[in-house]
């Protein structure tokens, strides 16, 4: 029998008796207010500020006496949706033909569609410069086309799709493959056409998943840091690029609060969706469907579609890895070791640092994020859903944001961080929490309560149960969490970018950095080692969990 | 005494219910001796799961208390009572092998390793499990999970083992063949047990005594003679098996006799009753279907003390069963009468159709109240 509602006072009682559960509670609370509603506060706080702590309309005066600030919001808004709507119909074209239509190359596509997820969100910008910008390969050495006009909406439309479609594709791939064959068949068997069963069965069926697709490309677009900064140029302002300017200026005002609203309007209401999916997933063993749905015409068609999209990819990577070998780009295309050498002289140091964070970030971060987990769905306490919630919010709040929170928040007392190695672990850790929460819900609601239940009732505390019973469980949510944070952390921009110092710098700051002044060489070699390295570590955990999984009851079940 | 349920009850906050509130267990009392062996039995949402979880601490009572062993557990975990459940869903750790899951109770209170594995080793012998110690989960069968999770209740030696409908995923016949095997665990180790089930079957070829349980309340509590042959209520006579029930009025007691008329002036005799019927008062003259003869219109003249006619009536469904033949009679009531025969190969049968009379010794027959309390 569930219990759906519980008496604060006696589960306060029982919480007592358990210290060590208790002093989790209290810890993960307080961590979650401090280190991301806190930053949240004060950026809202100095929002409204006109000077001098006086209260006023601060930030949104300057908006609304300000033209160019509105035209970066505009842009912001109509870019993001831009791109969530074309991101998505490329990412449902790519599933699709992955997932349903099994087109020829299929892997190839599923490969190419992944790379971009673990490249630094700016690598599109970085490429299509060095293709079409003033020196680009295509622009000026093959069309002899000086100032193409790649700077603006029409550069970074295109970065912005390609950095952003995968995420569609995941999703969607996920919604299809979930979706049982066997009712394509039965409405094919009823004497539906095709495309009359894809109009009729397919594609309702998938429409909360595009949805959701759509909402959270918004999102990511919206809080997008890097693209714009190399791309965006001063006649197509955009919002986030306007926020970091004002605040590395003089101006101070946080005017990134404006992305705000919409992201968390977005990112709820993508939520909401997603939970109302929940009820419906198809369960039960996957169905071989025996009929294929696509004709060879349409298959046919959705190949060369994504042939052209991975060329597009392909060009992209390509591109950058001769740039990182090439002399001059745009001139001198000789093949040189002298990125790399600048790389691993001057520029080392802010490779080490990278790895220093990311590393250590990353599994504090997936060990929160599991705590969390367990917390919100095994655990009555009061206050869960305030851990439930703003643990989630993260996710939702553009990384300037972030950035700016946390400067405004931690330099001053009672917290002085600002420069250094802690507020970067910090920001990093309570970062890329979320999609450990998820994976860890995930794989929790499919564990049978009565599995813990058994360990408790057989005499486990609450540590015993989860480092020895539920942790064991969740180890592969917890290692795809660590995956993910440690991706996200190499290639993290947008709130790094506020945080950095001269002690403590990222490769990824650095990469802006080259591309800003022109060097594109550097910057490309950077990339390429940063996407190295992340595949390299990708493949190292991925190796360490079969091996591990593969001689059962190994010792690392028992910590 | 073992287990003390002091009025016990439990209120759930439903905002879907009238009033945003469910009474899953109302004012519930039962003593449980050392080494007995209690069924709670119910239909599905009758509060006997909850009445379990009390015990074990998983739930929190809004009002009573749970003693174990002479102590008020009311503010003890689960953790920290000495109590071991079965669950319905064995709740195997699937990364642990069947040793460990075994081993697990005594590895979190610390046992020497050899101690353990000489303890897990016992126990699985007892259980007809040593072979399976280094299997996975995931390999095991049905009911070798449920040896499993039996072993490892066990081997803490609690002072109560609890388990909650521990044989709802197992197939017919391997769910007769656990019972026997639960109930000889039992009596080997002399473990106080409190078994949940919503099978009566179940309930009656295990149990010391039965708990009959409906919406929160504890309806009956008796051995599973008295549950099925002198229920106390119209509840615990109707969810027990199948029953005939004819309304009558109670007129007295003669010399361990029961006297009953009904509103048509037939005249019953009972040989039991429930206590505290007086009377004149509305009654209910209970047989079991197996406890009524039926037998041709002309033996109606030779009835005896022992063979007392109950009525005369047309067979109208004659169901087969190799064993047994299951007769619906039409006796001119609001319901038929429901019979079953023996060994029909020797007796012979009736078929729809057939005027027959229905006979019955008051030895089976009871007298209940009319109205459920």
């Amino acid at each position: 029998m569930q219990v759906s509602g519980f008496r604060a006072s006696t589960n306060l009682k029982r919480l007592a008796r358990d210290p060590v559960l208790l002093a989790v509670i209290l810890l993960v609370t307080a961590s979650l207010a401090i280190f991301i509603l806190y930053p949240l506060v004060e950026v809202a706080a100095t929002s409204l500020d006109v000077g001098g702590g006086r209260l006023g309309l601060g930030v949104y005066s300057e908006v609304a006496e300000s033209a160019y600030i509105r035209k970066a919001l505009y842009n912001s808004l109509f870019m993001s949706t831009l791109t969530a709507i074309v991101g998505t119909i490329i990412g449902f074209i790519f599933a699709f033909a992955v997932v349903r239509a099994k087109v020829p190359l299929a892997r190839f596509f599923n490969t190419i569609a992944v790379i971009p997820i673990v490249s630094p969100p700016f690598i599109g910008a970085l490429a299509i410069i060095m293709l079409f910008g003033n020196n680009g390969l295509i622009s000026w050495n093959l069309l002899k086309i000086q100032n193409f006009p790649i700077y603006g909406f029409n550069g970074l439309f295109i970065a912005q799709v390609v950095t952003f479609f995968p995420v569609s594709y995941l999703t969607l791939k996920g919604v299809l493959e979930s979706m049982n064959p066997i009712l394509e068949d039965a409405a094919l068997d009823l004497g539906g056409t095709r495309w009359k069963v894809f109009k009729k069965v397919t594609l309702p069926l998938a429409i909360p998943g595009i949805a959701s697709s759509v909402l959270l490309l918004f999102v990511e677009t919206l809080a997008d840091f890097g693209n714009p900064l190399i791309l965006a140029g001063s006649r197509f302002p955009m919002l986030s690029v306007q926020a970091y300017l004002q605040i590395v200026g003089m101006y101070d005002l946080p005017i990134s609060i404006l992305l705000l609203v919409p992201s968390l309007i977005a990112f709820y209401l993508q939520r909401w969706l997603v939970g109302k999916r929940k009820y419906t997933t198809v369960t039960g063993k996957p169905q071989q469907s025996t009929t294929q749905i696509v004709s060879p015409g349409a298959r046919a068609a959705l190949f060369v579609a994504c042939l052209i999209l991975a060329l597009l990819v392909a060009m992209i990577y390509f591109s950058i890895v001769v740039g990182a070998f090439a002399k001059v780009w745009g001139y001198d295309h000789r093949p040189t070791f002298d990125h790399f050498k600048f790389v691993f002289g001057v520029g080392f140091k802010a490779v080490r640092d990278t790895l220093i964070i990311a590393g250590t970030a990353t599994p504090f971060a997936g060990l929160l994020g599991m705590v969390i987990a367990y917390l919100v769905m095994r655990v009555k306490f009061p206050g869960r859903r305030f851990v439930e919630s703003v643990s989630m919010l993260s996710f939702a709040v553009p990384g300037t944001v972030i950035g700016i929170g946390y400067i405004l928040a931690f330099n001053h007392p009672p917290l002085v961080l600002t420069g250094t190695l802690t507020i970067l672990l910090l920001n990093f850790v309570f970062r890329y929490i979320p999609v450990g929460i998820e994976s860890g819900k995930a794989i929790l609601s499919s564990i049978d309560p009565s599995i813990e239940e058994a360990a408790i009732n057989l005499g486990a505390d609450a540590r015993k149960t989860f480092t020895k019973v539920t942790l064991p469980m969740i180890l592969p949510a917890f290692f795809s969490g660590l995956v993910f944070a440690f991706v996200r952390g190499m290639t993290a921009v947008s709130a790094a970018i506020f945080l950095v110092s001269s002690r403590w710098n990222l490769m990824t700051v650095h990469i802006m950095a080259q591309v800003e002044s022109g060097n594109l060489g550097a910057a490309a070699a950077y990339s390429l080692l940063l996407v190295l390295i992340v595949v390299a570590a990708i493949s190292l955990i991925r190796f360490t969990l079969k091996t591990q999984y593969a001689k059962f009851g190994g010792s690392m079940l028992h910590f | 005494m073992s287990v003390r349920l002091i009025n016990i009850s439990k209120e759930f906050s439903d905002p879907e219910r009238e009033g945003g509130k469910v009474r899953a267990v109302r004012d519930f009392n039962l003593e449980i001796a050392e080494g007995e062996f209690v069924t709670l039995l119910g239909p599905s949402g009758c509060g006997k799961t909850t009445t379990l979880r009390i015990i074990a601490g998983f739930e929190t009572p809004t009002k009573g208390e749970v003693w174990i062993n002479g102590k008020n557990v009311n503010n003890d975990p689960p953790n920290k009572r000495d109590t071991s459940m079965v669950f319905q869903s064995y709740a195997i750790f699937p990364h642990m092998s069947v040793e460990q899951n075994v081993g697990f109770g005594l590895e979190l209170k610390g046992r020497p390793k050899a101690e353990i594995s000489r303890e897990v080793r016992q126990i699985m012998e007892v259980m007809g499990i040593a072979d399976l110690a280094h299997r996975r989960p995931d390999q095991l069968s049905g009911g070798q999970q449920q040896r499993v999770a039996l072993a490892r209740s066990i081997i803490n030696k609690p002072s109560v083992l609890l388990f909650d409908e521990p044989l709802s995923n197992l197939d017919a016949k391997l769910r007769e063949q656990m019972r026997v095997e639960i109930r000889r665990i039992q009596q080997t180790f002399k473990i106080t047990s409190v078994y949940v089930t919503h099978d009566q079957v179940e309930a009656m070829t295990v149990s010391d005594r039965v708990v009959v349980m409906d919406k929160g309340c504890m309806m009956q509590v008796g051995t599973p003679f008295e549950i099925y042959s002198r229920p106390s209520n119209r509840f615990v006579a109707d969810f027990i098996g199948k029953v005939n029930l004819l309304p009558v009025r109670f007129e007295r007691e003669d010399s361990g006799r029961y006297l009953a008329q009904d509103a048509r002036g037939m005249r019953f005799e009972a040989m039991s009753a429930v206590p505290g019927l007086e009377p004149g008062q509305e009654a209910l003259f209970m047989l079991r279907p197996e406890s009524i003869y039926v037998e041709s219109e002309e033996s109606a003249s030779s009835s005896g003390p022992l063979r007392m006619i109950l009525a005369h009536g047309i067979i109208d469904k004659a169901v087969y069963l190799g064993s047994t033949v299951e007769y619906e009679i039409d006796v001119s009531l609001d319901r038929p009468m429901l019979a079953v025969s023996h060994d029909p190969v020797n007796a012979g049968f009736w078929r729809p159709g057939d005027a027959v009379v229905l006979k019955y010794s008051p030895r089976a027959a009871h007298l209940l109240p009319f109205m459920n309390p």
